[in-house]
This record gives C-alpha cells, structure tokens and sequence, in this order.
C-alpha cells in the first residue's frame, strides 16, 4: 500500500484551564489516502473541528497538542516552527470554514483576497495572479467573474461567497482541503452545489478532503470513508457503503438511525438517549458506556481500543474483542486500509 | 449618497441653531448689555433710547433672527471688554488653538495607534501590562495637574522646554505660525503632551479592545488558514478593520480636544481662544463668549460631517449602491 497523504497518530489535544485540563481529543487516529474524501462525523462537541484545527496548526492557545503525530506525505509536521508551518497553510492545507458571511474580510475586495493569497504562496506578478484568481472563480460557478472580481463580499450572497472561499481554500492548490461543515450556515437550496462544487474542484485536483459535517446525508453521498467521532476519541472507521450499511459501533448504529430512509419507517429510527458527555466528565473504560444499549461490565473499566474488523473497517468497542484481552499494544502498525485508488 | 450628505447637512444646521439659542439667551440673562456699554451717569430715559437703538425692545423672535443673521456673517458685535470687533480677537488667537489642538491630536493619534497595537498584539508580555497600568494612572490625573507636573519637571527642573507663551510667531497673512521657528516649536512640546496624553490612552484603550475583537473574528482565522504572514494578518488585515470605528471616534476626539484646549492654555498661558474665553467669563464679555460657544459648535459640527464622510470612504459596506442587491 502507497503512502497516504495524511497520517494522524494518537492525537491528543488538551486545553488547560482554572478547573484542570480538558481533553478536547484523546489518541485519536486515521489517515487520509491520496485524491480520497475522509467524512468525519460526530455529535456538536465531539472533537471535529479541533482535529482540523490540529492538522492546519492552528489550535488557539492555551490548547496545544499534547502527544501523537502528524504527518504530511512522510514530513513530520505537528512539530515545525511556526513560519514553516505557516507555509504549509494554504499552500499543502486549504481549509473552508463553516460561515462564508464572516471568513471573509469585508473590507477588501474579493481580488485582493485571492490574490494576496496567490501571491503568498506562488512566485507570480500581480496581473498573472488576477488571471489565476479570475479563472479559479471561474472555475467555481461565480457568473461574470472578470467583472465580479473586484466586488466586495457584501455584494455576493451566502452561496457565492462559499463559493470564493472554496477558490481562496484552493488558489495554491493544497494537497489536502479541510471543510469544516462548510454548508451548515447556508441555504438550504444551495447547500447540495456547494457540496458538488467543493468535490469537484478537489477532484479535478486530485486533492484530498476531510469533510468534516454533521449531516450523514452529505457524506454517504459525497465521502470515500467515514470516521465518527465521540467525546474526542475515534469510534468507528471504514468505507461509507459498509459503514452506513452495517455500523458496528453501537453509537454509529445510533447516528446512522437519524439518516431517514425510504425504507426505514420513523418507529423503526434508533433513538440514543442521554447526550454526550462534557470533557471534564468523560466517564471511565468506554466513553460511549452510559448510553450504550449493549453496555457490559467491561466497558465500564477498561477503554476499547480500534480494533481492526478486516476491509479497512475499524471499531472501538468491546462486542468486536473476540480474544478477551487487550492491551495499549496493539494500537502499533496502526493503518487503516483504504482500497480506493 | 447625496441624500444621505443632505440630511447630515440638514442635522448640522439643526444643531446650530439650538447652540445659537443658548448663546444668544447669554445676552438676555447675563447682564444687561446697556448697563455694560454705559456709565453710572446716563439717565434711565436715555438707556431706553440705547435699547430701542440696539434692538433690545424688540420682540424675542425678532431678535434672534437679527442675531443669526449676524452670526451667519461672522458678525459678534464688539467685546466689551477690548473694545474690538469679537470674530477680529478670535480669528487673531485661532490659529495658535488650532495649532495646538492639530499637533496634540496627531502626537495622540499616532502613539495610541501604536501603543494599542502594540498592546494588543503582545497582550500577555509585560510590557504590555506595564504600558496599560501607566495609561490608567493617565486617564485618571487632572489635565491641568498633567500640565503642572510636566512644567515643573522639564521646563524647571531640566530647563529643557519653555513653560509659556507660544515662543517666535511667523506671519504668513492672516495665519500666524509656530511651527516655523525653533522656540515655536519648542514651546509647543509640553501643551500638545499636556492636551494630548488623555487623547491618546483614550485611543490606546480603544485600538487594543478593537483589535483584540478583531483579532478573534472568522477573517482572522481564515487569513491565518490561508497562509498569510503575520505581518500581513496584523497589519493590513486586522488593523484596517480596526482602524474603521477607531477613525470616527478619533475624529471626533479632535473636537473635544480643542474645547479641552482651555485648561491647557490657561495652565501654560497659550495665546488661544481659550484662553481668551476664560478672561471673557471672568468680565462677563458675553459676545466673546458667545462666539467661542458658536465657534466650538461648528467645529464639533464640521468635524462630525467629515468623520462621517470618511467613515463612509473607508467602510465599502456603507456604500450603498445598485450592485450591492445583485447576487
Ligand atoms: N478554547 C477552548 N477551550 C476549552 N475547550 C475548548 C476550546 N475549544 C474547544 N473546546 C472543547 O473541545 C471540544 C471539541 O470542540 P470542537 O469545536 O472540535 O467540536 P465539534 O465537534 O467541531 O462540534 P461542532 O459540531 O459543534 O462544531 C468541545 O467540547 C469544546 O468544549
Ligand atoms: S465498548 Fe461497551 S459501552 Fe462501549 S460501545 Fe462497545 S458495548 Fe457499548
Ligand atoms: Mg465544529
């Protein structure tokens, strides 16, 4: 197997505060293949936009990384300083944020943004940049973009405003885009273009994408592999088809539930009872244990780990432990097995 | 945009002539101008003839019209006082206040700016903290004891700046100047840090709450997501966005600053209508008074328009155009 593009190793991310340190992700693992989109699920609070945080670099103090690896095509890069890393930002890593309304600047035109961002990261003169940023809108559905370009974001609407900022996210050609539930703040007649637009241009770029969304509709259609996220540690991961067809993890079972199909009726949709637990009140073995409806004794003493169930899958919880034992040593050669080219 | 200049004009004139009212309601209940222009020995009879002469006997709104009108031409009769026309004394002591006001305004602006940038961006160095709890002791000193201090320190104990007066003046027509000459220079250091500290830790406070606001906006973290170096986040990012209510309540600040002017002048004997105006009080010299009150009114009026002006040029979201509804 090829080397994937991204490669997260046991994250830990902490946040120290007045009442102890919260452990906002716990050794939290996956990878991102080339040219694949990772969808990454979880309840509001899981950890999900702290992991993309992590990975461009960007965690705001005081909360820092405070163990693990990750790796970016082999380089090492939790532990650059910072202006190397700053480099990698935009240029190896896009990101596209949640709301276009506020990610950006109202005070510069569209064309200054785009283009100070090319120029930040591509060696070119001021005019070949305005091309680049012209076709790039373009390229994203922004109608008259020769004439558009020098408009301010209060003149586009939620829509195409995503819409540039999927092309600021893409204007150095990133290896990897990280969208943090990039149509949640939108309409919901445009949020499915905006969704085709951002998988086609990474497509057409061979980039890789961590699609981070709430919405399990948008990533059975849109992700490769899907990774659920609870109370900051990985519960499930594997293929979409596999996973949205036969979850493993009771609380994916539980997730999965809330995608209403044709053939599911609503008395048939799996209800989790009770919410999440809050960081500083994670409880002991399996997180997941209070509202688990297979809860055993085991679950409330030892934490599972990934078990690897064959085909890429992989599962923290205890059904899955045919052995009986487990110990912290079987997280090494860690590798989830994506099949996709 | 026309509209809109139209009805802050019209606002203006508004608050104009509510000021007029209130000067002009100074010749009614501050002293009987005839009593003021006339000795002890003139005789009741030919005090009314005065009156009918000057208008007084008129009815109120008459009068006022007659005292807008004249105010409209600059016109604020003679001070009683000097015994020359009021808008020659202020138009001759204008330019060392508005000299003044200009030189502390920027010493202001441009080290508030930059204090509170700096604080802002260095918030738990400290420096920073060093620098905010001195601009705390700042805020809270009296002007005129900021003014006494500073005399007693540089001009007394070091002797290294004069302590009054306005130093060699250069005509340039009208305008008389201080800029131009060495002592004029000198001379203005410790008034225009005297007018200006409070200014400045009032723009210092302002610049560091804004930006720290800023700093945390989604524009900032995408800048930041997007590559962009520091220098380019902070500076032209988040600093243009700070600058935008920052301008305006600058701006403003320069109109309290030249009405804050006559503490100053009074403490460091500047040659201004401060100073001129706080001599008039002391006579009951209302039409010198007057006019300073309508001065300062237009000032604050004139310098309000402008900032929204401004306000408008810097922030495109304000530029209400036709494209502004297209999607
Ligand atoms: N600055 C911070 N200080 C302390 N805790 C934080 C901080 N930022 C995030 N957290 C905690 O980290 C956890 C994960 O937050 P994160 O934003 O990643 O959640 P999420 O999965 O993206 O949720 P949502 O769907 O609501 O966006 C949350 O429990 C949150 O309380
Ligand atoms: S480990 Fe136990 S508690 Fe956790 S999900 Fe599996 S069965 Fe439920
Ligand atoms: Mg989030």
């Amino acid at each position: 197997m090829t080397e994937p593009l991204l490669s997260v190793r046991d994250l830990v991310v902490e946040f120290p505060t007045r009442r102890g340190t919260l452990r906002a992700l716990d050794r939290v693992s996956f990878d991102i293949e080339e040219g694949e989109v990772l969808g990454m699920v979880g309840e509001s609070g899981a950890g999900k936009s702290i992991t993309g945080a992590a990975i461009i670099g960007l965690i705001e103090p005081p909360g820092r990384i405070a163990g693990g690896e990750i790796w970016l095509r082999g380089e090492r890069i939790d532990t650059l300083p910072p202006e190397r890393m700053r480099r990698i930002r935009g240029k190896r890593i896009g990101m596209v944020f949640q709301d276009p309304l506020t990610s950006l600047n109202p005070l510069f035109t569209v064309a200054e943004q785009i283009i100070e961002t090319i120029r930040t990261h591509l060696d070119m003169g001021e005019r070949e940049a305005r091309e680049r940023a012209i076709a790039l809108l373009d390229q994203v559905g922004i109608p008259a973009a020769r004439r558009r370009i020098d408009d301010y974001p209060h003149h586009f609407s939620g829509g195409m405003r995503q819409r540039v900022v999927i092309a600021l996210a893409l204007a150095a050609e990133p290896e990897l885009v990280i969208a943090d539930e990039p149509t949640t703040a939108l309409d919901v007649s445009v949020q499915a273009q905006i969704i085709d637009v951002l998988k086609e241009m990474c497509a057409s770029r061979g980039a890789s994408v961590l699609l981070i969304t709430h919405d399990m509709g948008v990533i059975a259609e849109t992700a490769d592999r899907v990774a659920v996220l609870y109370a900051g540690r990985m519960a499930e991961i594997g293929h979409v088809q596999g996973v949205i067809q036969n979850a493993e993890h009771p609380y994916t079972r539980g997730l999965m539930g809330s995608i209403p199909t044709l053939t599911q009726s609503a008395d048939r949709l799996v209800q989790i009872p009770g919410a999440m637990p809050r960081l500083n009140a994670i409880p002991d073995g399996c997180a997941f244990n209070p509202r688990c409806p297979q809860v055993f004794n085991r679950c409330r003493v030892e934490r599972p780990e990934l078990l690897d169930r064959g085909n890429g899958r992989r599962v923290a919880c205890w059904l899955y432990d045919e052995a009986g034992v487990s110990g912290p040593g079987e997280t090494a050669g860690e590798r989830t097995g994506s099949q996709d080219g | 945009m026309l509209a809109y200049i139209l009805r802050r004009i019209l606002q203006s004139v508004i608050v104009m002539l509510v000021v007029a009212l209130v000067a002009f309601s100074l010749f009614r209940f501050v002293g009987d101008p005839v009593s003021t222009l006339v000795g002890q020995e003139v005789t009741i009879a030919e005090r009314e003839t005065l009156r009918d002469q000057l208008g007084l006997n008129d009815p109120f709104p008459m009068q006022f019209a007659s005292f807008i009108a004249r105010a409209a031409q600059a016109d604020f009769g003679i001070s009683y006082r000097l015994q020359q026309p009021v808008m020659e004394l202020i138009l001759a002591r204008l330019p060392a206040t508005l000299e003044l006001a200009l030189v502390s305004g920027l010493f202001a602006f441009f080290f508030g700016v930059t204090l509170g940038v700096y604080t802002a961006l260095n918030r738990r160095g400290w420096t920073s903290s060093a620098i905010m709890t001195v601009s705390l002791i700042g805020v809270s000193l009296p002007t005129f004891l900021i003014g006494v201090l500073l005399i007693w320190v540089f001009a007394v104990e070091l002797q290294w700046l004069p302590s009054f007066g306005r130093g060699e003046v250069v005509d340039l027509g009208w305008w008389r100047t201080g800029l131009l000459t060495p002592s004029g220079r000198a001379s203005l250091v410790l008034p225009a840090i005297t007018l200006g500290l409070y200014q400045l830790t009032l723009i210092m406070r302002l610049v560091r709450a804004e930006m720290l606001e800023v700093l945390r906006a989604d524009y900032i973290k995408f800048a930041r997501a997007r590559g962009l170096s520091n220098r380019a986040v902070h500076f032209s990012h988040a600093l243009k966005n700070t600058m935008v209510p920052v301008i305006t309540i600058t701006g403003l600040q320069l109109g309290s600053i030249i009405a804050f002017s006559i503490i100053t002048e009074t403490v460091f004997q500047w040659p201004g209508v401060g100073a001129l105006f706080i001599n008039s009080v002391r006579t009951v010299d209302v039409p010198v008074m007057a006019a300073y009150l309508m001065l300062i009114a237009l000032i604050f009026v004139v310098i309000n328009l402008i900032v929204d002006l401004l306000y408008f040029a810097i922030d495109p979201r304000l530029r209400i155009d036709r494209s502004a509804v297209r999607h």
